[in-house]
């Protein structure tokens, strides 16, 4: 897309941190969101789920469930569409959500749904589900991606392999990527030292606070309407559509307020089931995820083995750099083993670099997008690598990044050369900060990281309403996950030359615009946000036309400047400025309503990096890590709200802390999850957490008209690594598995001291 | 499920014994109403003693021991100067458990009767030689709360008994306590272990001592061997040696979702030290 010079000076609105628009009603407990809709005659409905790892299904007998009192459906999986092809790979991703969300032939995970019901009362659904019986023949199962991919594991499927894959590898490896470029070997050979080591890490879940929540509605006459907390309520649309049978276009969906997503809403999981048994019953159906169901069913990410081999000479130059990475992505393709090859050396300039990943399948759930899919994981087993190479050459980490760093044109380790980015900008920033040279006591260590990630543009819609009182409305297709409402206000009030309270911006239907992809891949602000911008200027255009035509003069020849239609020069003539709003009073009698759209796919969402550094404290008894300070240094393009940029960031490492202290998926002999609940599945708590400093730095992105690149994603990059990396330089044993849980630590520095 | 609110222990030892199926006393609810809706107990008879005259009473007696009634919660505890300054180590036990809400409700005597080998107040009211006063079919009785956990989610408290009050010994002008637990966490999590010691002094010298584990073994446990390596001792490093030794081997753990064998037992050691240490630093401050 052809873009003018991004605007980067003299913002009178962006860059301001007013209240976000949507606090009012979240504070006050007003806000709608997904558990929080009802409609009249509603029924509740709940999820019979697998207690197999694996298991063969033999027959499902509802008789009973469905002749208990207040009962008024039950579905399996014939009550679902017979028209999804099974394909390999991601080809087959409509099949691949229909087998998750309702089990066909075999029940592929502890937690698996089998079959639903909807009854008057949430209890008797409950209750109903005690009569369901189904009679299993239990199979032999594999949760580890090392022992999925071994000869003589069990096979989850056949033919779900896609091409990409080589010959000779187990049915349970379904896709597999290569990339990179020069000459590995060689630069091995011209490194002064080279590290190989291997690193582990466990699945984590997303861990929003909301659990999975809609209400279905769906009539004989193929119509239907869905409330649900979603990130991108268009493929909801879509996926169920194709998955019941239905024209896309007779489903309307609604997105919720949405109680944190972080990727894991990026897909169905009840909503095809409340759907289904709507329309058995039809009657509207609400359905509700308790938070076992969360755990045990949906969006955990990959885990991941991971060797790394890397060179160096004396100096501090690298040489050459390799990577293979093996995710578990759950019982279906789809784990991002690409991404995690790509961004793995993303950071570094490289002449020999070769990166490889296995997507393997397993008994567990089907994986979800996390923040940043497969880099953050990626980024652990590649910057501890680089730290010890640092420590071993005795070089400062920074002066070593830098070194290596990645800059605007030069060529990434995953083909295309970089345009305008901010790497070395963020590690400069860390290393003035004083953070970096802050002076630590005995038993604790500093680590640092670096992360990418790539951002995406996507098909995105946005319209923008002017009200007769010089007021505007905005409607965008993507749910606010991060404070979005108050971006699109503000860059809409830049170009509108409006106060920002004076922007009311709504989450819209899939009635009302045209096909927004998911809020995913950081791109909100900078998607939604462009097509904001462009919006806003098509209803400029029109101001200025009603302008042109109220002095008789050509369009060409009166500008916007700051809320006012003005003769563009003196020779256009010499008229007083008129305000947005006297142009808006009388529109309905000066050519009708004014409203400004965009619709496109914007291609130019920039890439972006980030920095962390941070202070652990280990104690040598207990193992237990405290997190003493923690500083965050990204290349946000222009933060448009930095308040919720800061936010974005502190998220991110917030989550990197859990990540790389204490969560994990904890799968029993049974290949049943051991800790379905927030007690034992350990997020941290406000009490763990330092408060988390945070530098924006701003290297535009040409690709958007203010300079934005997203930021969402990125943030949760580097703190495994940084976190792993002061942890070992606190305790003096390099930790190469996730998560640094007390007794791993213990153990390991007992096999250190034991030799 | 039928809801009874009783009027005294009698009261609630006779709906207890009229009662069918499963029956369970109500105190604060924080386990009860857990695991109900966890579905993993779901009562036919709930028994409520919050409203029994005197259940959430805090009581001095005149020797200075005290009786706290089955109803009083970890923010009541908190909030008595006199009995925090007594027995520091058994408040702080207690207020461990959950969060600022859950110390609104949470009792002692709950505690106890989940019978979890994790229960963070058990260990330190074991070690303060705490009994609870019960009541039953038989009539009452007094017994050291030692002998009431038998098993994970077991007690020794008979069908139909209930607990009307935990009470304490007067504390020695020389004497103190102290709990520690091992969590991942900061808070809100369960004690990978936990150990309470109680420290009586003559001058620099440990006079009495009692220790007890929780989290290591199937119940809460008294170690008599490590309270025994202290008595005599000034603390120094070789009774440290000893108090940790002694506790590791009184350790039976299991391996779990929360811990292996190995670390707990090693930590069990950490944390004695570390309870001791303050213990005595409590109780030679006293004088
Ligand atoms: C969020 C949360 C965090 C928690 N954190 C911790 C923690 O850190 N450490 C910890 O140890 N526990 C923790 N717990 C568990 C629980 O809070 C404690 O065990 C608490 O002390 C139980 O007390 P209660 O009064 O609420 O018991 P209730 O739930 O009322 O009862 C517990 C058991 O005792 C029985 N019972 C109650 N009163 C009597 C009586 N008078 N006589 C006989 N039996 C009786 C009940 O029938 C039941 O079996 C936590 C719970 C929650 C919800």
């Amino acid at each position: 897309m052809a873009l003018d010079e991004p605007k980067t000076t003299d913002f009178k609105y962006v860059g301001t941190r007013p209240d976000r628009p949507d606090g009012f009603d979240k504070v006050t407990g007003r806000a709608k969101f997904g558990a929080d809709m009802s409609a009249p005659g509603m029924l509740h409905a709940a999820i019979l789920r697998s207690p197999h790892a694996h298991a063969r299904i033999l027959s499902i007998d509802t008789s009973e469930a469905e002749a208990m009192k207040g009962v008024k459906a039950v579905v399996t999986r014939a009550d679902f569409s017979k028209n999804v092809p099974f394909e390999s790979g991601l080809s087959g991703e409509f099949w691949n959500i229909l087998e998750n969300v309702m089990a066909g032939e075999k029940a592929l995970y502890d937690g698996h749904a089998v079959a639903a019901v909807a009854a008057t009362s949430a209890l008797d659904a409950r209750d109903a589900l005690k009569l369901i019986k189904v009679d299993y023949e239990v199979l032999p199962h594999v949760t580890d991606v090392d022992a999925a991919m071994a000869s003589g594991a069990p096979v989850l499927r056949k033919g779900a392999a896609d091409s990409s894959v080589p010959e000779g590898l187990h049915p349970n490896v379904v896709r597999y990527h290569e990339s990179g470029h020069g000459d590995v070997e060689a630069g091995f050979t011209a490194a002064d030292l080279v590290i190989e080591d291997s690193f582990v890490t466990e699945a984590t879940h997303q861990g929003y606070i909301e659990p999975h929540a809609c209400l279905a509605t769906l009539g004989s006459d193929g119509k239907g309407e869905l409330w649900c907390t979603t990130q991108g309520h268009w493929h909801a649309q879509k996926v169920c559509a194709a998955l019941l049978d239905l024209e896309t276009s007779q489903l309307r969906v609604t997105a919720s307020e949405i109680g944190g997503g972080f990727g894991g809403k990026t897909t169905v999981f009840i909503e095809p089931v409340a759907l289904a048994l709507a329309r058995k019953a039809n009657r509207s159906v609400k359905l509700v995820m308790n938070r076992s169901e969360v755990f045990r069913a949906t969006g955990p990410t990959s885990s991941t083995s991971m060797d790394i081999k890397i060179g160096m000479t004396k100096d501090g130059k690298i040489t050459a750099a390799k990577g293979v990475f093996c995710l578990q992505g759950g019982a279906f393709p789809g784990a991002p083993c690409d991404e995690s090859a790509m961004c793995a050396f993303a950071p570094y300039n490289l002449e020999n670099v070769l990166q490889v990943g296995y997507d393997v399948m397993s008994n567990r759930p089907k994986q979800a997008a996390y923040r940043a899919p497969g880099s953050p994981m990626a980024a652990f087993a590649v910057e501890s690598v680089i730290d010890e190479l640092c420590k071993k050459l005795n070089l400062d980490p920074i002066d070593i990044r830098l070194k290596n760093a990645a800059h605007t044109g030069s060529k990434s380790s995953f083909g295309p050369r970089f345009d305008a980015i901010g790497l070395v900008e963020t590690l400069e920033a860390a290393k003035a900060h004083p953070h970096y040279s802050a002076p630590l006591k005995p038993g604790q260590g500093r680590g640092i990281s670096c992360g990418f990630w790539f951002n995406h543009g996507g098909e995105t819609a946005v319209s923008l309403a002017l009200s007769e009182d010089g007021t505007a409305q905005i409607s965008v297709g993507t749910p606010d996950i991060g404070g979005s409402r108050a971006s699109m206000a503000l860059m809409a009030a830049e170009e509108l030359g409006i106060p920002y309270d004076h922007i009311r911006c709504t989450i819209a239907d899939t009635a009302t615009l045209g096909y927004n992809e998911i809020s995913h891949g950081s791109r909100v602000t900078y998607a939604s946000g462009l097509a904001t911008i462009k919006a806003a200027r098509d209803a400029v255009e029109k101001l200025c036309k009603r302008a042109a035509a109220k002095w008789g003069i050509p369009e060409e020849a009166v500008k916007w400047q700051d809320g006012f239609a003005v003769p563009s020069g003196p020779n256009a003539g010499d008229f007083d400025p008129i305000p947005l709003k006297d142009l808006t009073a009388d529109m309905g009698a000066t050519g009708g309503p004014i409203v400004g759209h965009f619709e496109a796919s914007p291609e130019g969402a920039g890439v972006s990096f980030a920095t962390h550094l941070v202070d652990a404290e280990v104690d040598p008894e207990t193992g237990k890590t405290e997190i003493l300070r923690y500083t965050v240094v990204q290349d946000a393009g222009k933060a448009i709200h930095p308040t919720y940029v800061e936010g974005q960031y502190q998220g991110g490492a917030a989550q990197g802390i859990g990540w790389a202290l204490n969560e994990e998926y904890i799968y029993g002999d049974d290949g049943r999850l051991q800790n379905a609940g927030f007690l034992d599945y350990r997020i941290p708590l406000a009490s763990d957490l330092p408060m988390i400093d945070t530098v924006i730095i701003e290297v535009p992105n040409p690709g958007h008209p203010y300079g934005v690149r997203g930021v969402g994603e990125t943030s949760i990059c580097p703190p495994l690594a940084a976190i792993a990396n002061a942890v070992s330089a606190a305790s003096g044993v390099r930790l190469r598995q996730l998560p640094m849980s007390p007794p791993r630590i213990v153990a390991a520095l007992k096999n250190q001291s034991n030799g | 499920m039928q809801y009874h609110t009783a009027t005294s222990y009698e009261n609630a030892v006779e709906l207890a014994e009229a009662a069918q199926g499963t029956i369970r006393f109500l105190a604060g609810g924080t386990d009860v109403l857990v695991q109900l809706r966890a579905e993993i107990v779901t009562p036919d008879v709930l028994i409520d003693i919050k409203q029994i005259p005197g259940a959430a009473d805090i009581q001095c007696l005149a020797d200075g021991s005290w009786q706290i009634g089955a109803a009083v919660s970890g923010a009541q505890l908190d909030e008595h100067g006199t009995l925090k300054a007594n027995w520091p180590g058994v408040v702080e036990a207690m207020n461990l458990i959950g969060s600022t809400q859950v110390q609104g409700r949470a009792t002692l005597t709950g505690n106890l009767c989940n019978g979890s080998p994790a229960a963070d107040s058990v260990p330190a009211m074991l070690a303060a030689n705490a009994s609870v006063t019960i009541i039953g079919p038989d009539g009452q009785r007094q017994v050291p709360v030692k002998d009431i956990p038998s098993g994970p989610g077991k007690t020794t408290l008979k069908s139909g008994e209930v607990i009307a009050s935990v009470n304490l010994p007067a504390q020695s002008a020389s004497g103190a306590d102290a709990y520690l637990r091992f969590i991942p966490r900061t808070e809100m999590d369960i004690a990978v272990v936990g150990c309470a010691v109680s420290l009586e002094l003559d001058g620099p010298k440990i006079a009495k001592a009692r220790v007890a584990i929780g989290a290591v073994a199937p119940t809460v446990r008294l170690v008599e061997s490590a309270a025994e390596g202290l008595i005599g001792s000034t603390l120094d490093d070789a009774a440290l040696a000893a108090l940790a030794s002694a506790v590791r081997d009184a350790c039976d753990p299991i391996n779990d979702k929360r811990g292996t064998i190995e670390y707990r037992t090693h930590v069990a050691g950490v944390l004695a030290q570390r309870a001791a240490k303050i213990a005595y630093q409590r109780a030679r401050s006293k004088s």
